[in-house]
C-alpha cells in the first residue's frame, strides 16, 4: 500500500502546483478603486478639457481604425480583424448601454486597457493590443474613457468571433499571457531626457508601433528582445520595417525631420507611407502635435544600431536588362533615371529600405497596387502611382522589382515571378 | 595670351548655374504641378483625360460625366457600397475635398465620343433593346431608360449619368453588378430594383442597343432644370422605395 500512498501524495502535490500556477497566471489583478477614487473618476469624466485631451489621445492610439467598420459609425465596432487564428470583430466602444460601453465604469475600462480583461473578468484576445496599451498611464486612460463616454451612443450589437479551436477557448490565453504579456505602466528612464521618455511612452504605449513593427512567432507573440526590429504583418502581408535609424536599421539614414515629415505629411525625403502605414498617418499621426512628433523622432533616433547583415553577394537577376527596359518605360519618368525620385513628390528608390528591405513584398505590392500617398492636412492633394497589376505579367513585375533592388547603390536579392503571383490579391479593408 | 583668372571662374560659375537651372528644370518637368500629373493612378487605366480604356470595358469613360455622379461613385468605392478591389484600394487614402476635385477634373473633360463597333447580336435583339430603352417592360414593371436618363440618354446634372458612349460590356457588367450587390446606393436604389426585375436576355439587348446607338449631337448631360418628366413615383432621386 506504500506505493499507493506515495502515488496519491505525488498526484496531490502536482495538482497543488498546477492550481498554484493557474491561480498565479489567471488571478484577477484588478484592484478596484476606493469609493473616493470612483467618485473622483466619475467627476473627471464630464470635464470638457479632459474629454478634449482624451480625443487627442484616442487619435494617437488610432482606436477608431479598428473600432470602426468600413463606412460605419466611428467607434461603433464591427470591423473584422483578420488574424492567423481566425477573425475577431472589434467591439462597439460607444457609450450605448446595451451594445457598447454605456454600463462600464472606469475600473472596467482600466482592466481592459491595462490588464487585457473584459468587464466580466474574461481574458481578452490580444488582437486588442493591450500588450502595448498596458504602458498607458491611468490618467491618460481616464481621459480616453471620458472621450469615449462623450460620444453619441450607437446601438450596434457585437459580431460573433470567427476563431478556430483551440483559440476560441479563452482560457488558452492564460498560457499565452504568461509567455508574452507583462502588465505595467511605462516607467520613465531618469537617465534619458523628458523628450526621449515622452517618445518612448508614445511609441511603446498608445502608438502600439511594436504590434506591427516586430516579428511574431507561430503563436502570434512578440519576443521582448525584438522590440521594433520589423516584421511581416500577419494577414495583411506587408512588411513593417525595422525602425532604427542607425547603422543596419530599417530606417538607416533617416533624420529626425524625415521621421516627423513622414508621420505628419505622409511622405519624407526618404520615402512615402503606403499600405497600412498610409492608414496610420491619415487617421492618426498627422494629427499629433509637433512636440509629440519630435518626441517620437527623438526616441526612434536613439534606438540601437542593428547588427549588419553578413555581406552576401547576390547574383544579378538574369532579367536585369529586361527589368531596365521596363524601368525606363514605366518608372523613370517619376522615380528618375537613377532612382533619385523627385524631392517632396516621388520617393527615391536608390537607397530606399522599402525597396531593399529583408523581403521584397513591399516593392512587389507597391508596383502591383500603385495608389496615392495619404491625403493629409500638410499634403492635401498627394501625387500617385499607377497600379501595374493590370498591365504587367508576373515575369515583368519580377524583372522590374529585381532591377530596382539591384541597381545604383541597392544590393538585394532578385525576385522570382512566383513571388509576384502570390502577391496579386488586392486588399480592400 | 593668358586670361585673367576671374574670367575663367565667372565662366565656370555661369556654366555651373546653367547646369543647375537645367537640372532643376528637368526635375520640375518630371512632376508638373497639375491634377493630371497627380492622378496618374487614375489615368493609367481611364486615360489621361478620362477617355476610358480602349476596350471600354476594363475602365469606363469618365470624361464629361456629371461631377456629382463621379464623386458619389468615388465615395461608394471608399465605403464599399460599390465593389472593385483596385478602385477601392486607389481611393482609400483620399479626402472628400480631393475626391471632389478629381471628379470635377474628369467631368470637365470635353472629348468627342466614338461609336463602338456594332455588337454581334441579331437585329431582333437590337429591336428588343430599343423597345426596353424607350418604353420599358411594363409586364415586369421595368421603367424605360429614357424616363430617368433623359430622352437623349445623356443624363442630367448633377447626379444622373448618361448611357450612351459606353461599351456594351461595361453596361451589362453594371446591370449585373446591381443584381449581385457589388454596386449599390444608399438611395435611390431604383437601379437595383430595375436591374433585378429585368429579364437576363434584356440586359444583353439593352446593353447592345445602347452601345450601338449613335451619339447625340450634344453629348453633355442636360441641366438639372431640363428634367421635366417626373421620375417614376417610387424612384425619386433621394427617396426610393425598394418595394413600390
Amino acid at each position: 500500500m506504500k506505493w499507493l500512498r506515495r502515488g496519491v501524495g505525488l498526484l496531490v502535490v502536482l495538482l497543488l502546483i498546477g492550481a498554484a500556477a493557474w491561480w498565479y497566471l489567471a488571478r484577477d489583478q484588478r484592484a478596484p478603486s476606493t469609493p473616493v477614487q470612483r467618485e473622483a473618476d466619475a467627476a473627471a469624466l464630464v470635464d470638457p478639457a479632459r474629454i478634449e485631451r482624451g480625443k487627442y489621445l484616442a487619435t494617437v492610439g488610432d482606436c477608431a481604425a479598428c473600432h470602426t467598420a468600413r463606412g460605419g459609425q466611428p467607434y461603433a465596432g464591427g470591423r473584422s480583424l483578420a488574424t492567423p487564428f481566425g477573425d475577431v470583430p472589434a467591439p462597439n466602444i460607444t457609450p450605448d448601454a446595451d451594445t457598447g460601453i454605456g454600463q462600464w465604469s472606469f475600473d472596467d475600462f482600466w482592466a481592459a486597457l491595462h490588464l487585457g480583461k473584459g468587464r466580466h473578468g474574461q481574458l481578452l484576445y490580444p488582437v486588442f493590443s493591450y500588450t502595448s496599451f498596458t504602458r498607458v498611464t491611468r490618467d491618460d486612460a481616464l481621459s480616453i474613457f471620458a472621450y469615449l463616454k462623450s460620444l453619441p451612443p450607437v446601438n450596434q450589437p457585437a459580431q460573433p468571433t470567427g476563431l478556430e479551436f483551440p483559440y476560441n477557448v479563452r482560457s488558452s490565453l492564460v498560457a499565452w499571457r504568461a509567455l508574452y504579456f507583462k502588465p505595467g505602466v511605462y516607467q520613465p528612464d531618469p537617465a534619458q531626457s523628458p523628450q526621449w521618455n515622452r517618445g518612448a511612452y508614445l511609441v511603446q504605449g498608445l502608438g502600439h508601433c511594436n504590434e506591427c513593427h516586430a516579428p511574431r512567432d507561430s503563436l502570434g507573440g512578440i519576443e521582448q528582445n525584438q522590440h521594433l526590429t520589423g516584421g511581416q504583418i500577419p494577414q495583411l502581408d506587408w512588411y513593417a520595417p525595422d525602425l532604427s535609424t542607425r547603422s543596419g536599421g530599417g530606417l538607416e539614414g533617416w533624420s529626425a525631420q524625415d521621421v516627423i515629415d513622414l508621420l505628419k505629411t505622409g511622405q519624407s525625403s526618404k520615402g512615402s507611407a503606403f499600405g497600412p502605414m498610409a492608414d496610420v498617418v491619415r487617421l492618426s499621426t498627422q494629427h499629433m502635435t509637433d512636440a509629440d512628433l519630435q518626441a517620437v523622432a527623438t526616441y526612434l533616433q536613439a534606438l540601437p544600431p542593428r547588427a549588419p547583415a553578413a555581406p552576401v553577394a547576390f547574383p544579378q537577376a538574369a532579367s536585369h536588362e529586361q527589368g531596365g527596359k521596363l524601368y525606363a518605360k514605366h518608372c523613370a519618368d517619376c522615380h528618375g533615371d537613377n532612382g533619385q525620385g523627385v524631392a517632396g513628390i516621388y520617393p527615391p528608390l536608390d537607397g530606399n529600405t522599402s525597396v531593399t528591405g529583408p523581403t521584397s513584398i513591399n516593392a512587389i505590392r507597391s508596383v502591383l497596387l500603385g495608389g496615392f500617398a495619404p491625403a493629409t492636412a500638410a499634403n492635401p492633394r498627394p501625387y500617385s502611382m499607377p497600379p501595374f497589376a493590370q498591365q504587367l505579367s508576373d515575369e515583368d513585375v519580377a524583372a522590374v522589382v529585381s532591377y530596382v533592388r539591384q541597381s545604383w547603390s541597392n544590393k538585394a536579392s532578385a525576385v522570382a515571378p512566383v513571388e509576384v503571383s502570390r502577391s496579386r490579391h488586392t486588399p480592400v479593408d | 595670351m593668358i586670361r585673367p583668372p576671374y574670367r575663367r571662374s565667372s565662366l565656370r560659375a555661369a556654366v555651373a548655374l546653367l547646369a543647375f537651372c537645367s537640372a532643376a528644370a528637368a526635375l520640375a518637368a518630371a512632376a508638373p504641378d497639375t491634377l493630371e500629373q497627380r492622378v496618374a493612378a487614375c489615368t493609367s487605366c481611364h486615360g489621361a483625360r478620362g477617355e476610358g480604356s480602349p476596350d471600354g470595358v476594363l475602365a469606363p469613360r469618365l470624361a464629361g460625366k456629371p461631377a456629382g455622379y463621379l464623386l458619389q461613385q468615388l465615395e461608394y468605392f471608399q465605403s464599399g457600397q460599390r465593389r472593385h478591389a483596385p478602385m477601392e484600394y486607389v481611393v482609400r487614402q483620399l479626402s472628400q475635398p480631393y475626391l471632389r476635385q478629381i471628379a470635377e477634373y474628369f467631368a470637365a473633360q470635353d472629348l468627342p465620343y466614338h461609336r463602338w463597333p456594332q455588337p454581334a447580336v441579331s437585329a431582333e435583339v437590337l429591336r428588343r433593346g430599343e423597345q426596353v430603352v424607350l418604353h420599358g417592360d411594363p409586364a415586369r414593371a421595368v421603367p424605360s431608360c429614357v424616363s430617368c436618363h433623359g430622352d437623349k440618354l445623356t443624363g442630367f446634372e448633377p447626379m444622373m449619368p448618361g448611357l450612351v458612349g459606353l461599351s456594351s460590356g461595361y453596361i451589362s457588367n453594371q446591370l449585373v453588378s446591381w443584381r449581385t450587390h457589388t454596386r449599390a446606393a444608399e438611395g435611390p436604389y431604383c437601379m437595383g430594383v430595375v436591374a433585378n426585375r429585368m429579364r437576363e436576355s434584356d440586359i444583353a439587348a439593352v446593353s447592345a442597343w445602347l452601345a450601338s446607338h449613335a451619339p447625340a449631337a450634344d453629348m453633355h448631360p442636360q441641366p438639372a432644370a431640363a428634367q421635366t418628366t417626373p421620375l417614376p413615383g417610387w424612384c425619386v432621386m433621394g427617396h426610393s422605395e425598394v418595394n413600390p
